[in-house]
């Protein structure tokens, strides 16, 4: 899906038709131009809604540019890459962003694993329980992030909630201690999302040819094994999209750890990356630096999609 | 070879914008229209109906000396007000002419380049002499005034008469009482916080730093240095966090609490003291305590002394964009004015500005004394610095308080890494 590769296909299209019509008059330059306008009405759409924003990230973070700067209180200045440097040189950016990776690989790992066991297990059960378990997966998953995550805050309240009561914990406080607090948030995490997993390799598996199925289930396979050597790698395309979407969503948490720890908990100490971008850039209207953030932000998450991806091809698998 | 029309397409987006991003051509407006509509922005109150009242008796006066004029008040929520005031410095067209605004953030507004120098008015205003000194320091910036004060808010101590009572207690009279006073209830009632304190509590612990001596700045020339690693700084941070423990207030819950979480705690029955503001009262009353306490003003570092408390309150002022300077100067007044804050304290108990409304206030309404006491002992106010909001909105002080609290580091360690952020915001800021 590169550039290039889509330059070559309307090139090799455009070629064969010149070679049709060799009787025109219209000169062969003419031609070059056919494919883009009809290109034209989607690029212009892509380029106002991706181009121009990144562009704009990209033009502020190199800008000493805060709400003084907005409203006209001062000139805004070039600053060249010192929002970057603002950024790099702080010790407390290296340790969010050592945390949100962390934090993003242990959600998305468990999102996607119980979102693909519970995807198995809907093929397995029968119309009702299968009704039931997807309303409430659904209901889950149509929960505002805020209200899901109050919700979850309360049922681990050391005060009232009903959690520590069952669990005979006293009054043990989830959000004081940071994995505590930390898991607590994947739990929320894990349950909003895996809605997502679930539904889409549920119809990936249900889109898989009962035959093969069949004949690997003759053959003696277990459950397990079915999954590895059959499901799985017919699943690659669907779990390679929720993967990435999982890593895109996980990565760029905030409303879970701003709600359930209070802004990014005790100290600081569960702050992820755009809830510091938040408190440090945006609360205080310094748009350069939040700016440089986002674009930092960007780059991590293009790399590890890339790194993704490259991965999955060398394994031989067609993209 | 022949550009592709796609790196034409972009070339020209770039082109079209420019080479830096956008800015607002916020500057002062130099027409004085003696006629037209004013806009005026107020906070919405929890329970909003009196506040209008008085204010539509101030703005059907005011249309009435001023013909020709129409007063258009609108009451904007108070969760977002900061983007709401963003916007109307960033399109002086849809902005209003005079907006209330919460003290702190008068320098951040005039460095934003939002609010009008008044200070000619001001001083020119018969009222403004008997404005409280540190309601005045609330409106200045850099020698300049930039509104009026519209109210105060200040904290004082709120306590269980019945607890004492049964406890054979006495309302502490100094700081090191006071924790003597919190372990003591805490050990003979367990479901009880002593005194209930917040790491997050910033506006509540500024009294232990103060009443020690310390400072969290200390101003020179126009510009703001740290001084929240100070020894004296230090003490009072210390004997704040001491109130964090098992025999008080317990870390696991208490580290995270905000000024609103220690008084709902208060409120429900689950603390025998906290630190709440005249504002706190109407929380208190609705909850289970009403009739079971009493307000005495902080104690301070000696007997019989009161620790400075924060000068919280509102300010209106008038945005630099306004079309109707003189007008909207008047307005400001008579909102602020002796007898709409004297109104506006029997209709909504928002402490008056000036010291001769407020005492008749008190001698109107007994359980103001303790916060006009407090006020009278003295009061305090953060940095008149823009980089105070960045501080604020960083969460510079709550995260030292909950470094310490939670044993991460010590007084020393965590001070100091807060005056360097401290000196960051105040040096990038100015």
């Amino acid at each position: 899906m590169t550039p290039t590769g889509v330059g070559a296909a309307v090139r090799g299209r455009v070629r064969v038709r010149g070679g049709l019509s060799r009787s025109s008059p219209r000169p062969y330059g003419g031609a070059g131009w056919g494919p883009w306008l009809y290109l034209a009405p989607a690029l212009v759409v892509l380029g106002g809604l991706l181009v121009y924003p990144i562009y704009q990230l990209g033009l502020i973070s190199v800008f000493r540019y805060t709400q003084a700067q907005v409203s006209g209180g001062e000139p805004t200045a070039f600053v060249g890459l010192g929002n970057y440097s603002d950024v790099f040189s702080d010790d407390q950016f290296w340790s969010v962003l050592l945390a949100t990776v962390g934090f993003a690989a242990a959600c998305v790992v468990s999102t996607l694993a119980v979102g693909c066991a519970l995807a198995v297990l809907l093929t397995r059960v029968r119309a009702l329980p299968r009704l039931a378990l997807m309303l409430a997966a659904l209901g889950a998953w149509a929960t505002p992030a805020v209200t899901g995550s109050t919700v979850w805050l309360f049922l681990f309240d050391p005060d009232f909630g009903p959690v520590n009561r069952l669990l005979g914990l006293g009054d043990h406080s989830w959000t004081y201690g940071r994995y505590s607090a930390f898991f607590l948030v994947l739990l929320e995490v894990v349950w909003c999302s895996f809605p997502f997993v679930m539904v889409t390799v549920y119809a990936g598996i249900r889109a898989v040819p009962a035959e093969v199925l069949e004949a690997a289930a003759l053959d003696g396979a277990s459950q397990w094994r079915i999954w590895r050597s059959v499901l799985a790698p017919m699943l690659r395309p669907i779990l390679m999209v929720v993967t990435i979407q999982s890593v895109i969503w996980d990565f760029k948490i905030f409303t879970q750890i701003y709600v359930m720890t209070g802004g990014g908990g005790i100290a600081g100490q569960n702050l992820v990356l755009n809830v510091y971008a938040y408190q440090q850039a945006f609360a205080s209207s310094q748009y350069g630096l939040g700016a440089a953030i986002g674009v930092v932000t960007l780059l991590v998450l293009l790399a590890v999609t890339l790194v993704y991806l490259r991965l999955l091809r060398r394994q031989g698998e067609e993209l | 070879m022949k550009l592709p029309v796609p790196a034409l397409l972009v070339g020209a987006l770039f082109l079209a914008a420019a080479c830096a991003p956008q800015t607002s051509s916020n500057s002062a407006s130099d027409k004085d229209d003696k006629s037209g509509t004013l806009r005026v922005w107020l906070f919405q109150e929890v329970g909003n109906d009196p506040k209008q009242k008085v204010v539509d008796s101030v703005v059907a006066a005011f249309e009435k000396a001023h013909t020709g004029t129409k007063v258009d008040v609108e009451y904007i929520p108070v969760d977002t007000r900061a983007q709401r005031v963003k916007a109307a410095f960033n399109d002086p067209a849809s902005a209003p002419d005079v907006m209330e605004y919460g003290n702190t953030d008068t320098a951040g507004y005039v460095h934003d380049g939002g609010l009008l120098d008044v200070t000619k008015e001001f001083a020119a205003w018969p009222a403004a002499k008997d404005t409280d000194p540190t309601a005045r320091q609330s409106v200045t910036v850099a020698g300049k005034v930039y509104g009026a004060p519209f109210y105060v808010g200040v904290r004082a101590l709120y306590y269980r008469t019945d607890v004492f009572r049964e406890l054979g207690l006495k309302p502490p009279t100094t700081m090191a009482g006071l924790a003597s006073t919190a372990r003591k209830i805490r050990a003979a009632k367990p479901d009880l916080y002593g005194l209930v304190v917040g790491g997050a509590y910033t506006y509540g612990a500024m009294p232990f730093i103060w009443a020690d001596g310390g400072e969290l700045a200390t101003a020179e020339g126009g510009s703001y240095t740290s001084a929240i690693d100070s020894a004296a700084a230090q003490k009072g941070i210390k004997a704040y966090t001491s109130l964090f423990g098992d025999d008080n207030c317990p870390a696991a819950k208490c580290a995270g609490f905000g000024g609103n979480d220690t008084v709902t705690a208060f409120a429900a029955g689950k603390a025998g003291m906290a630190i709440g503001g005249d504002f706190s009262h109407a929380a208190v009353e609705a909850g289970s305590v009403k009739g079971k306490y009493a307000v005495v003003p902080l104690p301070g570092a000696t007997a019989g002394s009161v620790a400075p408390a924060f000068a919280g309150g509102n300010n209106i002022g008038v945005l630099k964009s306004t079309t109707h300077r003189t007008l909207a100067v008047q307005l400001m007044e008579e909102l602020t004015a002796k007898k709409t804050q004297a109104a506006m304290f029997d209709a909504m108990g928002f402490l008056p500005t000036f010291k001769d409304v407020r005492d008749q206030a008190a001698a109107k309404e007994p359980f103001v004394k303790p916060f006009v006491q407090t006020l009278a002992a003295g009061t305090k106010f953060v940095p008149a610095s823009a980089g105070w909001s960045q501080i604020d909105s960083s969460l510079v002080l709550p995260t030292m308080f909950q470094e310490v609290i939670s044993g991460k580091k010590s007084v020393g360690a965590a001070s100091q890494e807060a005056a360097k952020k401290m000196d960051d915001a105040f040096g990038s800021a100015g």
